[in-house]
């Protein structure tokens, strides 16, 4: 074995624990963290796998910034625990099926002699200049524009669906708008007008109060 | 429109924002007015409300008669005074407490006081390293005013033409 | 001596080549950063009419003393907090502060990994730098820890989608993810630097910078006087220390990237003098003197103004400007802007 393939194992074995904690986690936010870990990990795997670029944005994206907003929904609740994992056991009748089936399917490709690793050929080794990240820009903008246009005009709809949803005005919010109050200058709240300190004399008062 | 306009340029351009900096900026290069202070000192009231101190005659004789003025007017109830008479029949306090943590610098002890005996001094840089070292007990504060007696004595006379 | 040290190692001497490498970046900016909070109180106090620390070996010991009496403080958890996660926030704070130092290139040759995608991977290390803060806020069992990290949480995911797009306008101009390339393409002198065709990019990277770093005016997630101290009110002693060093360590690296990116690096500004790591370090000390003389000068944002401005301002604005930009490419002006 070669020194990839013991950082593998072990990117592997901490995978597989997270992703099972994930799942039998007590605790939500202790659930969610790993997750983020998984995450983490498969951005290693693929790091591994001389896919820097999907790596690096498996971080940024899900770990960065979808998770982040996992955890601050998450934090927030107050979930009763024991409630929630009342039904767990109850639906291992369903859910042992499914995963075995899945795990069956997995072997068959896996270790079938059509499919299995031994079958496909090991990539060619890049030269010196492949930018990994250009390349997928030159796919997605060449051979699956239609198909990564599309994504984004469905993005775009559930942010505008998500925007109507939660875009009403109550009558009885206090709801003051930040853009109207940082527009106030000085000068329109403020006017500074000169006048003597002290009145010096009775003569002198007299002609400063007619021009008012 | 046009004002609408300058406004909309002027926030893009953070001009307010470059103004203040102007300002800080300026005050980067002003002559500082730190006071070193252990070794420099600003200059102090006669009035001043330090540290407590208890006063005596010329002769020795301490001034304070226990009358209790003080006691009594104290706001924080830092004062405790106990009191009994001496061989030569004139009272005196046995015990004469104030807590430096409880009082609040007021200054009606001084002004109640007949003989001018319980006084505050300029010292407000002293410490104690336990709870209990704040309570200054007649010894203490009689320590204190044999110590600076020319001191004290030298901010009452100035004061007294406004008494 | 490299070489009979490579003798002796074998095959481990890569792995302790590379070890002495961090140690080279990581000991110098330990040191930047102690010498940057006490730059901080010197520069803030001399705003205010006041001269700084000025004792402890004439100030400049000030932060030894600080960091010695920090060590020597106990760390207390509080019981009703999460003790693992309590005791993770901090390191989680720090180790992508430190981890993103990695690709910074502080010369032509002077760079630990020179990555193709190192502009990426320091977005995804900045961006992993929030949990420490969401971690401290909620395993310390603190309704202001609490609220300092959600506040936290929100106001850096809202600014580094403005900060990314920033960078996407430099990457169209560099035409690379690679930061040394990013700093050659920018040679040529003061003009050819990105800050001038990509200046309100420039502007919004530096504000956003500020704003991901949680520096006033855009500290509301420490807050002293709202909720207390934030995120970090339960810490004490080192660990609390730790929190300090990632928040300026931060603070140096987006000064670092501002300078590589649109302030043209190592670069000289002139042609007659030389290139050199020099200028880079002026360039960032610059900056860095710009995030102290905000916090001299400005007095804390809104929760709900800092919002408006990161969505509401930012990201139309830069957005603009990368279609500008991307527009002008297409016509013969855009040499202007590579």
């Amino acid at each position: 074995m070669i020194f990839q393939d013991y950082v593998f194992y072990a990117l592997a074995a901490i995978l597989l624990f997270a992703g099972l904690r994930v799942i039998t986690a007590r605790n939500p936010v202790h659930a969610a963290l790993f997750l983020v870990l998984a995450f983490f990990t498969a951005a290693g795997i693929w790091l591994l796998l001389e896919a820097e670029f999907l790596a690096i944005a498996l971080v940024l994206v899900y770990v960065g910034a979808v998770m982040v907003l996992f955890l601050f929904v998450v934090m927030m609740l107050d979930i009763n625990l024991d409630r929630l994992r009342e039904g767990f056991w109850n639906a291992l009748p369903v859910a042992l099926p499914v995963g075995l089936l899945m795990a069956a399917e997995m072997v068959m490709i896996l270790g079938s002699k059509h499919f299995s690793a031994d079958m496909l050929n090991a990539p060619a080794p890049r030269p010196v200049g492949y930018s990994n990240t250009a390349e997928i820009g030159r796919q997605l903008y060449t051979d699956y524009l239609l198909p990564f246009e599309l994504a984004s005009v469905v993005l775009l709809v559930a942010i505008v669906a998500a925007i109507a949803l939660t875009l009403r005005e109550r009558k009885d919010s206090k709801f003051i708008d930040p853009a109207e109050q940082v527009k106030v200058k000085r000068a329109d709240r403020l006017r500074i007008i000169s006048m003597p300190a002290e009145k010096e004399s009775v003569s002198a008062a007299e002609p400063a109060a007619e021009n008012k | 429109m046009i004002s609408k306009i300058r406004e909309l340029f002027a926030s893009f351009m953070l001009l307010e924002l470059v103004k203040g900096m102007a300002l800080t900026g300026r005050y980067f290069f002003a002559r500082k007015m730190t006071v070193q202070f252990p070794e420099e000192r600003t200059p102090m009231s006669p009035r001043f409300r330090g540290l407590h101190a208890l006063r005596r005659y010329p002769n020795g004789e301490e001034r304070c008669i226990a009358c209790k003025l003080c006691e009594a007017v104290c706001p924080a109830l830092a004062i405790t005074i106990e009191s009994e008479q001496r061989e030569d029949n004139t009272r005196r306090t046995t015990r004469y407490d104030i807590d430096l943590t409880k009082c609040i610098f007021c200054g009606f002890c001084e002004e109640s006081c007949p003989v001018d005996s319980i006084v505050e001094t300029r010292i407000f840089d002293y410490h104690g390293e336990k709870r209990g070292d704040l309570l200054y007990t007649k010894p203490m504060l009689l320590a204190v005013g044999d110590k600076y007696e020319e001191q004290i004595a030298a901010d009452r006379a100035t004061d007294a033409q406004y008494r | 001596m490299i070489a009979q040290a490579q003798n002796l190692l074998g095959p481990l001497w890569p792995v302790v080549w590379t070890l002495l490498k961090i140690v080279a970046i990581v000991v110098p900016l330990m040191g930047a950063v102690a010498y940057l909070t006490l730059a901080e109180r010197k520069v803030i106090g001399f705003m205010q009419v006041r001269l700084g620390p000025n004792r402890v070996g004439y100030g400049w010991l000030q932060p030894v003393a600080d960091g010695l009496k920090l060590l020597m403080k106990e760390i207390i958890i509080p019981t009703a907090a999460n003790r693992t996660l309590f005791l993770l926030g901090p390191v989680l704070a720090i180790a992508p502060a430190f981890a993103a130092w990695a690709v910074i290139p502080f010369d032509l040759t002077l760079v630990l990994a020179d990555i193709d995608a190192g502009l990426l991977y320091i977005l995804a290390m900045t961006s992993v730098g929030v949990y420490g803060v969401i971690i401290a806020g909620w395993a310390s069992n603190s309704k202001y820890a609490f609220l300092g990290s959600l506040r936290s949480a929100a106001q850096i995911v809202s600014y580094e989608i403005a900060m990314g797009f920033a960078l996407v306008g430099v990457l169209m101009s560099a035409n690379s993810l690679n930061l040394g390339k990013i700093v050659l393409a920018q040679s040529g002198g003061f003009w050819q630097w990105y800050w001038l065709p990509l200046f309100p990019l420039f502007i919004v990277y530096f504000i956003s910078a500020v704003a991901e770093t949680n520096r006033a005016p855009f500290d509301v997630a420490e807050g002293e006087s709202e909720i207390v101290a934030g995120f970090h009110v339960e810490y004490s002693g080192m660990a609390f220390a730790v929190f300090f060093l990632a928040e300026y360590a931060n603070m140096i690296l987006v000064a670092m990237l501002a300078a590589l990116m649109f302030l043209g690096g190592w670069l000289s500004p002139v042609p007659f003098l030389p290139d050199g790591i020099f200028w880079l370090l002026f360039k960032v000390a610059a900056l860095l003197f710009l995030f102290l003389w905000f916090r001299a000068t400005f007095p804390r944002y809104r929760y709900d103004q800092i919002m408006r401005l990161g969505w509401k301002v930012f990201i139309p604005v830069t957005l603009v400007w990368i279609l500008f930009v991307g527009g002008m490419m297409q016509t013969r002006w855009a040499y202007l802007f590579h």
